[in-house]
């Protein structure tokens, strides 16, 4: 099909955009990480063990520093009309659809409507027109009114098709999963990719969040961290009954059911806090688990995770080398005994060996 | 026929003095076989639920018009709970809007449409004396009176975390499930059991009747279009609704009797329940609007003075809306995680019921085209429904797009499209049908300026209810919330302020139902005058308590054109 060409060809692009913004990124990590170890704690004894840099930098970096309210992107105006501001792509494409497309379409075939009937009152009112006509048929008028909103709406088709593919392009092989886990009445947030973390994300009191300078009953305890600028391979799921992730400011909206994963790319184009709600519901708290994102740029991003006590790809890397190593050295050092022994009694046990000793190098 | 016709012909006569023999009041109301006094008990059923409906929506309208939560706790402590708990309240809101629609939609709409119009007029317009099941007519009201019970009943037991069922009219598993503890779930969803045999059985009983007992003569290509809506309507009830018994018998096991139809850990799947009620669901919605459109047909065509513009096109572009209707089922659905591929055609074939609905609003301005047309009350309402409808079905083409959905779905623009479909489309065409029938079924003329004054303060009141949902929906307000962030309050204050105003509307219709019964004139038999040709027309207002012993003639020579001018050859 023709939008699955698409999709590879736009996966290749993304693949390379994301090596390019990982390669860009690697050594801004390093320099973020040096700057908040030596700045606050300028004694710190990091230099001493290299390896030990980023469970020193968990250990003693203060506190991360969310956004304020200052930052608030994604969230409703009182007595507006239309659609919040978007902030990725696909919204904003699907926002121009509405308001370029659909929104024209229907104002113009509602007034049309409206000015027929308009036209009836005045013209073939009974004073204006004693004799009423016979006429009950023309075939010619019955096949253009069939027509001509069939052209409409394969007009309307085009876009609605090709916004559809776009926001069903998969993520690239390397992006970050998070996933969200609608619970009564709470959102969880795991982090497999960065050590398998995850943050409990609760309403903020409405009148905490007011003081704070935050929308009540939209801010959040634990916001939903993500990087800026990259796909993210977003997965939604249920814990208990069906809830919904959904933002409006990003035009994502995707079911968390029981028993199933749904995953979806989220891209977000700046920086920002992103409010969104529970859209599906899900019992009598349902008004009250908001959804609060934040994105940030990737260095600010993996300061949270390591804040947090997860590990950034970098760190992964590192560690999956080091153990990597420590195995090979292990191999050799084992090597020789089981490979003169007999093939097939020998070989099994030395492999078994040799997992058995890579998580504990990993260590 | 023509002999049956003659047989009766010649009974006719010496039965005359019985055409209006009544029974006793208790066995006429209770024990009715009279489809006039079924039709009757229909639309007075349909006006309690619908005050009951209305009253919880302008409950809902009260506590909405402000941030913070004000009323519920009152309403939680009248239903017996404990109004002082934050969350039984939170609870009681999810109860409200769960009576709302149920109400609304299985005891309100389809009642007067179906129950009441339809069986007070499918028999008169088609020349038959009764309905073909008399009997099953009668259990068909009954059990929907006894479902409207069981579901008034839910609202005062346990339902998890406080009393009432809090599941939404969709009742979606797990929450039904699992999710809602205590028997009034149960107790609502045995209310769908009942209202949905209800119906069944009425829609049998309307397809036989409109199969079998049409006068001579009268063709299925003659029959008036609101028989037409009527017979469609009757066969998507019959297929839709048993698959809603499925899968409510499916919630009912799940929740009682062990099994885990749609209980993941149990190998069943909670998207599973979605598709088999959107199955029903859909179908359900044209099921409301469809005899609407009848009942609109007939009364442009009135007081146009004219024949129904496209007649055959008329008629089938119902049939085509019944069909497809079938197929489109999973538009409700397109954020559960649907496929591409499955998104993609569900949009497609969505947007093609735009096509003969657009048939059927550009036939009506063709019919008034050129006719001499009587604002009487009727053609207002009648007018104003056709584009409340419009704009509701152009918001129905933005929602199809399954890309667009993603950020409307479950909002406020939701809402605000299907109550301009459903109570600004439905009910304003059932008060057309009401002021265009009120004289042939009572005997006494309505006030013209009380039903003008109705409809104007109407329409003025459910535009400013609705149409800001509009923009609380792009805005992204969710629904089912009972309570919001700042951002929200002002479109949800004007809101508010229309619900005021459309309740003194309704104090207008009753006001009229008073008049009419108080100082109403005299009905004459055809009190609209010459553009009014069905058969119902033919007899006296009200219509004698058995009518059509003789049964009329539609002449061979009338062509398709005069489909809904027949007139009784032994008049």
């Amino acid at each position: 099909m023709n939008f699955g060409a698409t999709a590879r060809k736009s996966l290749t692009i993304l693949t390379l955009m994301v090596a390019a913004l990982s390669i860009s990124a690697l050594p801004q990590a390093g320099f973020a990480q040096d700057a908040t170890a030596a700045a606050p704690v300028a004694e710190v004894a990091a230099t001493a063990q290299p390896e030990a840099v980023s469970t020193a930098v968990a250990a003693e970096t203060p506190a991360f520093e969310h956004y304020g309210p200052d930052m608030i992107k994604g969230q409703p105006t009182s007595g507006a009309y239309g659609f919040q501001k978007q902030y990725t792509e696909d919204g904003n494409y699907a926002l121009w659809m509405h308001n370029a497309i659909l929104m024209p379409v229907i104002t113009v075939i509602s007034l049309f409507v409206l000015g027929l009937l308009l036209w009836v009152v005045a013209r073939y009112n009974k004073r204006a027109n004693a004799v009423p006509s016979k006429t009950s048929h023309n075939t010619l008028i019955e096949v253009v009114w069939t027509v001509i909103p069939v052209l409409i709406l394969v007009a309307i088709a085009v876009p609605s098709i090709t916004l559809l593919a776009r926001q069903f392009d998969p993520p690239p092989e390397d992006a970050i999963t998070i996933k969200a886990t609608g619970s009564q009445w709470l959102w969880t947030y795991s982090y497999p990719d960065n050590g398998g973390f995850s943050v409990i994300s609760n309403m903020m009191k409405e009148e905490d969040a007011i003081a704070a300078g935050f929308p009540g009953q939209l801010e959040v305890d634990n916001r939903m961290v993500v990087p800026v600028g990259v796909p993210i391979r977003f997965q939604t799921t249920g814990e208990d009954v069906i809830h919904s992730f959904g933002v409006p400011s990003l035009w994502f909206k995707i079911d968390a059911v029981p028993g199933r994963i749904n995953e979806r790319t989220l891209t977000i184009s700046e920086p920002g806090i992103y409010y969104g709600q529970c859209m599906e519901l899900c019992g009598a708290n349902h008004g009250y688990m908001p959804i609060a994102i934040e994105a940030r740029p990737m260095a600010e991003f993996e300061a949270w995770v390591r804040s947090k006590g997860g590990k950034t790809a970098a760190d992964l890397a590192a560690e999956a080398a080091a153990a990597e190593a420590e195995a090979a050295a292990a191999a050799t050092a084992a090597a020789p005994a089981p490979a003169e022994a007999a093939p097939a009694e020998g070989a099994a046990p030395a492999a078994a060996e040799t997992e058995a000793a890579v998580p504990a190098a990993a260590q | 026929m023509t002999s049956t016709a003659d047989h009766s012909h010649a009974h006719g006569d010496e039965h005359h003095h019985d055409a209006d023999h009544k029974p006793p009041f208790f066995a006429r109301w209770f024990m009715s076989t009279n489809h006039k006094d079924i039709g009757t008990l229909y639309l007075i059923f349909a006006i309690i639920a619908g005050i009951v409906g209305g009253g919880i929506s302008g409950a809902m309208r009260a506590e909405l018009a402000a941030p913070g939560l004000q009323y519920l706790g009152m309403i939680v402590d009248f239903l017996g709970g404990n109004g002082e708990a934050i969350d039984q309240q939170r609870h009681m809101w999810n109860v409200l809007i769960t009576a709302h629609g149920l109400i609304m939609v299985f005891f309100m709409v389809m009642p007067a449409m179906i129950g009441g119009f339809g069986n007070w007029f499918v028999p008169l317009m088609i020349g038959a004396p009764d309905m073909a099941f008399p009997r099953m007519n009668n259990i068909s009201f009954w059990l929907t009176v006894a479902g409207f019970c069981s579901l008034l009943f839910s609202m005062f037991v346990s339902g998890g975390t406080g009393n009432g069922a809090g599941v939404g009219w969709t009742v979606y598993a797990p929450l039904s499930t699992t999710g809602s503890v205590g028997p009034a779930v149960d107790f609502a969803i045995f209310s769908l059991h009942l209202a949905g045999a209800g119906s069944i059985l009425g829609a049998t009983n309307f397809i036989t009747t409109i199969f079998n007992m049409r006068a001579p003569g009268m063709t299925l290509h003659k029959m008036p279009l609101f028989v037409w809506s009527v017979l469609v309507t009757a066969f998507l009830l019959l297929l839709a609704l048993p698959v809603l018994a499925a899968a409510i018998t499916m919630l009912i096991t799940d929740r009682n009797f062990g099994t885990a139809f749609f209980t993941q850990s149990g190998g069943g799947d909670p998207i599973l329940y979605q598709h088999l009620f959107w199955f029903f669901g859909h179908p359900e919605v044209y099921i409301m609007i469809l005899p609407g459109f009848g009942m609109i047909s007939q009364i442009v065509a009135t007081f146009s003075k004219k024949p129904v513009f496209g007649y055959l096109g008329m008629a089938y572009a119902m049939v085509a809306i019944g069909v497809v209707g079938f197929i489109v089922w999973a538009h409700h659905m397109y954020t559960v995680g649907l496929d591409v591929n499955t998104k993609m055609y569900f949009t497609a074939a969505t947007m093609v019921i735009a096509v003969p609905t657009g048939i059927k609003i550009f036939s009506w301005i063709a019919t008034m085209w050129g006719g001499s047309i009587s604002f009487k009350s009727p053609m207002v309402w009648a007018m104003g429904f056709i584009f409340l409808f419009t704009v509701g079905g152009v918001t129905g083409v933005v929602l199809a797009n399954g890309g667009i959905d993603d950020n409307m779905h479950d909002t406020y623009y939701v809402v605000a499209h299907f109550h301009y479909v459903l109570s600004l489309g439905a009910v304003t065409s059932m008060f057309a049908g009401w002021y265009y029938w009120f004289p042939k079924m009572s005997g006494r003329m309505h006030s013209e300026f009380l039903a003008h004054l109705h409809f104007w303060v109407f329409f003025i009141g459910v535009n400013v209810i609705f149409f800001p949902m509009h923009f609380l929906g792009l805005q992204g307000m969710a629904r089912r919330y009972p309570d919001y962030t700042a951002a929200f309050e002002h479109w949800n204050y004007v809101a508010s302020i229309g619900y005021v105003i459309m309740a003194a509307s309704m104090v207008i219709f009753f006001l009229n139902i008073i008049y009419s019964f108080v100082a109403g004139k005299k009905a004459e038999g055809n009190y609209w005058g010459e553009g009014a040709t069905t058969l119902e027309w033919s007899l006296s207002s009200p219509p004698p308590f058995h009518q059509f012993e003789t049964l009329p003639v539609i002449e061979a020579h009338h062509s398709a054109d005069d489909a809904i001018s027949p007139r009784p050859a032994s008049a």
